[in-house]
């Protein structure tokens, strides 16, 4: 067990490597650089901003740099703000990336699993029918047409709530709704399919058999073995949360990481991009991490032997 | 009890014995058949060819081009004229939307493609050498899937700059590691049959098994993985067009249709509606056969 977390921090410490590597020579692969989108600048400017960000240093020395800075948890300076560094705008504006994303992830959680384990129990019937159709519009409506859809509903239409910005507890909803809106679907699929699996096993039976109450068998033999799958996606989910908040907050001009990010690439402020992907890197790869460890807590038919698994 | 030769009759052959089976049906014929018995894969089939055949012959059948501008007519609501209305430049939005089904299939077809040509060789060699190759290999891919992909399609975006080739380049060698596990997981469990040993005594080399047995026979997961990789790809590009790195404009496709869409919501909805109506329905269609698909090629589901 020991031996196998180790094996799995140390490989997760070389993807980090590895992932910041690439995106850093990525980054340095872009011809012309950083400031040659901009008006013109005389050359004289040109040479004092190159000598300020030290974009004259050899690639490798511009590397050393960058990973000597990360290890101090130091991200740089970002390239279009002035006097901002990567990691001012990720302590402002990542506390309201992840609270939209913890009330999405939840909102997924909450609808998604219920609705799936009532489609199992109701196996093509009108209840089933019903999940799985909402859980299928929702994995074929992109997300940022929910969001306009749900914006002109309630905000234009109805005027129920606020149709942008943030701030109260009912600035939230409908950017999480948008967001919550593929997980959500996605969860209670996969609840649905595991559940009947599970439903159809010989414990099951037995449990019945025993004359164990229905809500029993359903909640501690049925439902509990359901979820182990469920749990896999918490990794995958988390980098669709992510990634959807691009475009989220973006559309409700939401003041969190992911607009930044959107802006960063509107604005080609390359620190930034660089910055930001391997910070959401990181928590993807921690993350995963977690699971990978917790997991096996969950479902004791998995050995952690270092294979497989 | 006395023998004699009369209890020895020869019986007739009446063909009893082969009426029993029924007849010796193709696995392509067979999965065909049980398609066709789910309604929905069936919908969904139809529709996708209608959608590929719109989008090749549309174009060439309409009377004017996606990048007509009209001052004049700029935001006009649809009509008997202009089908689904017109944008900001005037530009007639059926026309366009006909355009973006070409260029989002295309995107598509193309990237799940690329990422099958990939997926197929990277799973066919790990899972056929087997031993330390295949766990190098799938270590690899194991990494790889941790990460989030988008996040480096985007990285890619920006540094290949936007437009359409990009778009398939970008896609095509970020998500083929779906179907390298699917070949792979296939091909460990097929090179263990009778065949594949009656091939090698033969003398056939690991290419020609890996190539005229294993993969054919794997053809099912592979189509099924490949039904629902082309609505991703269809679904990030428009992501992609979103945050303004998709296609160049004049060209649209439905993403960047949508996402001029949504900036005129609040005066012309239905600027934003009809793109992502074809982007919704494309999406179900492809969905729907692939579910069918799974159904009608898994050998284990077999009735």
């Amino acid at each position: 067990m020991l031996s196998y977390m180790l094996k799995r921090i140390v490989s997760s410490l070389a993807v980090l490597l590895a992932i910041i590597t690439i995106t850093f020579l990525l980054m340095h692969a872009i011809p012309g650089g950083p400031f040659s989108s901009e008006k013109k600048i005389s050359p004289a400017i040109m040479k004092n901003i190159e000598e300020h960000y030290r974009l004259n240093d050899s690639l490798w020395q511009q590397y050393v740099d960058y990973m000597a800075n990360l290890s101090r948890f130091d991200l740089g300076p970002s390239f279009k703000y002035e006097g901002r560094s990567v990691n001012d705008i990720i302590r402002e504006s990542f506390p309201v990336s992840l609270e939209l994303g913890m009330v999405s992830i939840g909102l997924a959680i909450v609808i998604g699993i219920p609705a799936g384990a009532l489609a199992a129990l109701r196996q093509n019937k009108w209840p089933d029918y019903v999940t799985m159709l909402f859980a299928t519009i929702g994995v074929s409506v992109p997300s940022f047409v929910l969001a306009t859809l749900l914006i002109y509903v309630f905000a234009l239409k109805l005027s129920l709530l606020p149709a942008a910005m943030w701030g109260s507890a009912e600035y939230v909803i409908l950017p999480a709704l948008a967001l919550a809106s593929h997980p959500t679907a996605f969860i209670a699929r996969l609840t649905r399919s595991s559940m009947l699996e599970v439903l159809a096993q010989d414990y099951i039976k037995t449990a019945r058999a025993k004359g164990l109450s229905e809500f029993v068998i359903m909640y501690r033999h049925a439902l509990r073995n359901a979820l182990i799958p469920v749990v896999t996606y918490i990794g995958p989910m988390a980098a669709g949360i992510l990634t959807g908040s691009f475009i989220i907050e973006t559309i409700f001009a939401i003041p969190g990481l992911g607009r930044h990010f959107v802006t960063s690439i509107y604005n080609r402020d390359y620190t930034v991009i660089l910055g930001v992907t391997v910070f959401y890197s990181v928590l993807v790869i921690s993350l995963n991490l977690v699971v990978d460890l917790i997991y096996p807590r969950l479902d004791p038919r998995i050995k952690l032997n270092g294979k497989g698994g | 009890m006395h023998v004699n030769k009369e209890l020895f009759e020869p019986l007739h052959s009446q063909g009893h014995a082969e009426m029993q089976t029924r007849p010796i049906t193709t696995y392509g014929q067979n999965a065909w058949r049980r398609l066709k018995e789910h309604k929905l894969a069936m919908v969904g089939l139809y529709t996708v060819l209608f959608i590929i055949f719109i989008a090749v012959i549309g174009p060439w059948v309409s009377h004017a081009s996606y990048s007509d501008q009209n001052l004049m007519l700029a935001n006009q609501a649809p009509s008997g004229e202009h089908w689904f209305g017109t944008d900001s430049l005037g530009r007639d939005l059926f026309i366009r939307v006909l355009y973006g089904a070409r260029i989002s299939l295309s995107i598509g077809i193309v990237a799940s493609l690329i990422n099958l040509t990939i997926g197929v060789i990277y799973g066919g060699v790990a899972g056929l050498l087997g031993g330390r190759v295949d766990r190098i290999m799938m270590g690899i891919v194991d990494v790889l899937y941790g990460i989030p992909m988008l996040l480096y399609v985007i990285l890619l975006m920006v540094v290949l700059q936007p437009g359409l080739t990009n778009i398939f380049i970008a896609l095509g060698i970020a998500y083929w590691l779906g179907m390298a596990r699917i070949v792979r997981g296939q091909i460990l469990s097929l090179k263990e049959q009778e065949y594949v040993l009656a091939a090698r005594t033969l003398g056939a080399s690991n290419w020609q098994i890996l190539y005229r047995h294993l993969i054919p026979n794997s053809m099912g997961p592979i189509i099924i993985t490949m039904t629902l990789a082309i609505p991703e790809a269809i679904f990030t590009e428009a992501f992609l067009s979103f945050i303004g790195l998709g296609v160049a404009a004049p060209m649209a496709s439905w993403g960047v249709l949508s996402s001029e869409g949504v900036t005129s919501l609040r005066s012309y909805p239905f600027q934003l509606f009809f793109p992502a109506m074809a982007i919704s329905i494309t999406m179900l269609a492809f969905i729907f056969l692939g579910d069918g698909l799974r159904d009608a090629l898994d050998p284990r589901t077999r009735r």
